[in-house]
């Protein structure tokens, strides 16, 4: 940021030098007294925020990885290319803070890879998630690294990489279907405890086809927070290419929300649970597919169709807040219904300080890496390159 | 070449990994254990004594409760297990009055947290037990989430190596010979509690309704619920009346999950073709499209370039006939003026002469 020249103490600075001081605290309290003394979980409400947001928002949200290289690479919209870059930086910084994040969620963080390489569960969907989530870290580190040999001047090793892109593209479609769907999957094996209009059989189909327009309104949503601030750091071919990415990826998440809406409607259908609809739990669920699904697939065909850009950054923001609200729905809200109120969960205060820490810190090596690394412009050297 | 060899090896083991268990699943079908062992708890016999409690807290060695054992007024609430706490006795109003249950692990025979345990600290035992393995480990709580009993406890309160805690059947300890039964069965002074192996436990279940007219429901929970528990409940009263949930099903947690799991290997065999496939194909038009484009680049220079040559030709042609023109012209004046010259001598002579 220019800013960063002149001074660094900005109002954003500043709340950002809070935020990581209060989580450092927080920190320093999970690890030595215990989660029973940060969070609001008990032993009926097992998981919280920390695996309602962190986890199952973090991954949703972070699918514009494999949509934009997909677009770009697999189907050939090479139009899109400029967008590849910010897109996996973010896949990336958001896949790295869910494993962060999970570091203070589960009891002995010193253990995360024993399901992987001491002894793997293979009849458990977080298993999937595990395995997946391992290696697509690995994959996204893989195709972000050009950028970063590219800053680093290490011409070598960032062309062998390049050569790998369309492996790596393909093993990234494959493991974010699998993991997406298995985030899904893992409240197949409650039936008894989340509501009806969330539980669903095809719960892992609807967190896939969800991902997609999570990830395509996301690269929108971020774009359009990212190109203000960094508007000097971007190329002309970035910069004329962002509108065709809005407009391209607008009509592509009209389509997949239209979709999406269509596996939520036969997910109530399969098990026939229209009647629930006329109690306050449909009014909820009503908001959620009518208000964040059905509103936002409208607006993003209107404002592509007519090329109206706030109409379709408006779209994009109620997406990404239908999907938090989706995936806190059936991981929280609609968890553990039947329970009375007093043995609900609520999140603690410092759970949720915890939250805004870990997107604080994303954020941060976000701006760190665009002030520095060619994310929104070509470097000099590799023009043509691709 | 060896990126890409280890790459494939570390997907093809993924894949079998996964495989191998569903494969399993979808054709075999399990009936539990032939020998396993099991407890009938009749609530029509439970008199809310908190013996058992009592009994299950010293053979565990559990630490000592905040309200001692022989605390009735503990039951005015209900209550679940802790980590402190394997068993409990709650109170409930039936319509022919009071109730006592007692809620503790009902061992599944089909677990719901060892199917999705992601390290397998769940076994299901042959004795009918479902025991923990706190070695393994991880402390993600997805056997709390799954437990469709809210069994499991945590300890929150550990900060680094917190355990899940719940009975085991007292396993540890009959296996050992220390016990021969559970503790708080062994600890039961009105018999509501039986140990044996769990078939005979159904028959025992099926002949007390039998003889008994009236006195309870004419179902034994847990003979199919979540596909069968080694835990058995006889009541007076409706199970729903004394916090035993009848909406359950009768499949077990690992039934339900083997069709979702059993698409997984799938994606990662059919994905790379259809994504390989649509690159290819994207691919072959792009290499269609600019052979086409060179292919039209090509006729239109050549179709320039005779256009070029002819008029080149023809520019030639009409310079070649400029300069002949030119020189016939340069020769004719050449001569004439020769001609002229000569003439003038010729006349310069003849006057001097």
């Amino acid at each position: 940021m220019s800013t960063e020249n002149k001074s660094l103490i900005t109002p954003a600075n500043i709340i950002t030098v809070i935020i990581l001081a209060m989580g450092l605290v927080i920190t320093f309290l999970r690890f030595t007294k215990g989660l029973g003394t940060v969070t609001n979980l008990d032993q009926n409400n097992p998981w919280g925020i920390w695996i309602g947001f962190d986890l199952l928002c973090g991954v949703a949200l972070a699918a514009g990885g494999y949509t934009t290289s997909t677009a770009c690479y697999i189907f050939g919209l090479k139009k899109y290319h400029s967008a590849v870059r910010p897109a996996i930086l973010t896949a990336f910084l958001g896949y790295a803070l869910v494993v962060f994040a999970l570091h203070y969620d589960v009891g002995r963080p010193y253990r995360l890879v024993y399901p992987i390489f001491v002894q793997p569960g293979t009849t458990s969907f977080l298993y999937e998630v595990g395995l997946c989530v391992f290696l697509y870290v690995t994959v996204l580190a893989i195709e972000f690294s050009p950028a970063m040999f590219e800053w680093l001047g290490m011409k070598n090793l960032r062309d062998k990489i390049t050569k790998l892109t369309i492996a790596l593209t393909v093993m990234g479609v494959v493991l974010s279907t699998l993991h997406q769907s298995s985030l899904g999957a893992l409240y197949i094996a409650v039936p008894s405890k989340i509501h009806p209009l969330w539980y669903s059989p095809y719960l892992a189909i609807l967190f896939f086809v969800s991902s997609i327009p999570a990830g395509l309104s996301m690269v929108i949503f971020e774009g359009t927070l990212a190109h203000k601030p960094w508007h000097h750091m971007m190329d002309q071919t970035h910069k004329d290419e962002h509108d065709g990415v809005i407009l391209g990826f607008a009509r592509g998440a009209s389509i997949s929300l239209a979709a999406y809406f269509c596996v939520k409607l036969v997910a109530v259908a399969y098990d026939n649970n229209w009647h629930y609809l006329a109690t306050g739990w449909g009014a909820w669920w009503l908001l959620e597919v009518l208000g964040f699904v059905a509103l936002p697939s409208l607006l993003y065909a209107i404002g592509s169709r007519e090329k109206n850009i706030p109409l379709i950054k408006w779209a994009a923001a109620m997406t990404v807040v239908g999907i938090i609200l989706n995936r806190l729905n059936v991981s929280v809200v609609a968890f553990n219904w039947q329970l009375p109120a007093s043995q609900r969960y609520f999140p603690s205060f410092m759970e949720i300080m915890l939250s805004i820490f870990v997107v604080t810190v994303g954020v941060t090596v976000y701006r760190f890496i665009v002030s520095r690394m060619p994310i929104f412009f070509e470097h000099p050297d590799y023009k043509d390159a691709h | 070449m060896k990126r890409r060899q280890f790459l494939g090896l570390l997907g093809a083991a993924g894949i079998t990994a996964t495989l191998g268990t569903n494969a399993q699943a979808s054709t075999h079908t399990f009936n539990g254990y032939p020998e396993a062992k099991g407890v009938l708890f009749d609530a029509s016999r439970c008199i809310g004594c908190r013996k058992c409690e009592a009994g299950c807290n010293k053979v565990n060695k559990l630490p000592a409760p905040d309200k001692p054992f022989e605390d009735l007024t503990v039951l005015n609430k209900e209550r679940r297990t802790d980590e402190k706490t394997y068993t409990v006795v709650n109170k409930y109003q039936g319509e022919k009055g009071t109730v006592f249950r007692k809620a503790q692990c009902n061992h599944c025979m089909e677990p719901a947290c060892a199917s999705v345990c992601f390290v397998r600290a769940f076994t299901k035992n042959p004795d009918g037990s479902v025991t923990y393995d706190p070695t393994v480990c991880v402390g993600c709580r997805y056997c709390m989430v799954a437990c469709p009993f809210s069994i499991p406890a945590y300890e929150y309160n550990d900060p680094l190596t917190p355990r899940v805690r719940k009975c085991t059947m007292c396993h540890d300890q009959i296996q050992k010979g220390e016990l021969t039964m559970p503790g708080c069965v062994g600890a039961c002074p009105k018999e509501a509690l039986v140990y044996g192996k769990r078939t005979d436990l159904i028959e025992i279940a099926r002949a007390r309704i039998l003889k008994n007219p009236g006195r309870y429901v004419d179902h034994i929970y847990g003979e199919k619920e979540m596909g069968g528990t080694n835990w058995l409940y006889l009541s007076g009263a409706p199970f729903k009346d004394i916090g035993l949930r009848e909406d359950l099903g009768e499949k077990s947690v690992p039934e339900i999950t083997s069709g979702p799991l059993s698409v997984v290997p799938m994606v990662a065999a059919l994905w790379p073709a259809l994504l390989g496939g649509v690159w290819a194909i994207n691919k072959r038009k792009e290499k269609v499209a600019e052979e086409e484009q060179k292919a039209a680049v090509k006729a239109a220079k050549i179709a320039t370039k005779a256009d070029a040559d002819a008029k080149l030709a023809k520019a030639m042609e009409n310079a070649e006939r400029d300069k002949n023109q030119a020189i016939e012209r340069e020769v004719k004046r050449a001569l004439e003026e020769a001609a002229a010259a000569k003439k003038d001598t010729d006349d310069n002579d003849g006057e001097g002469a």
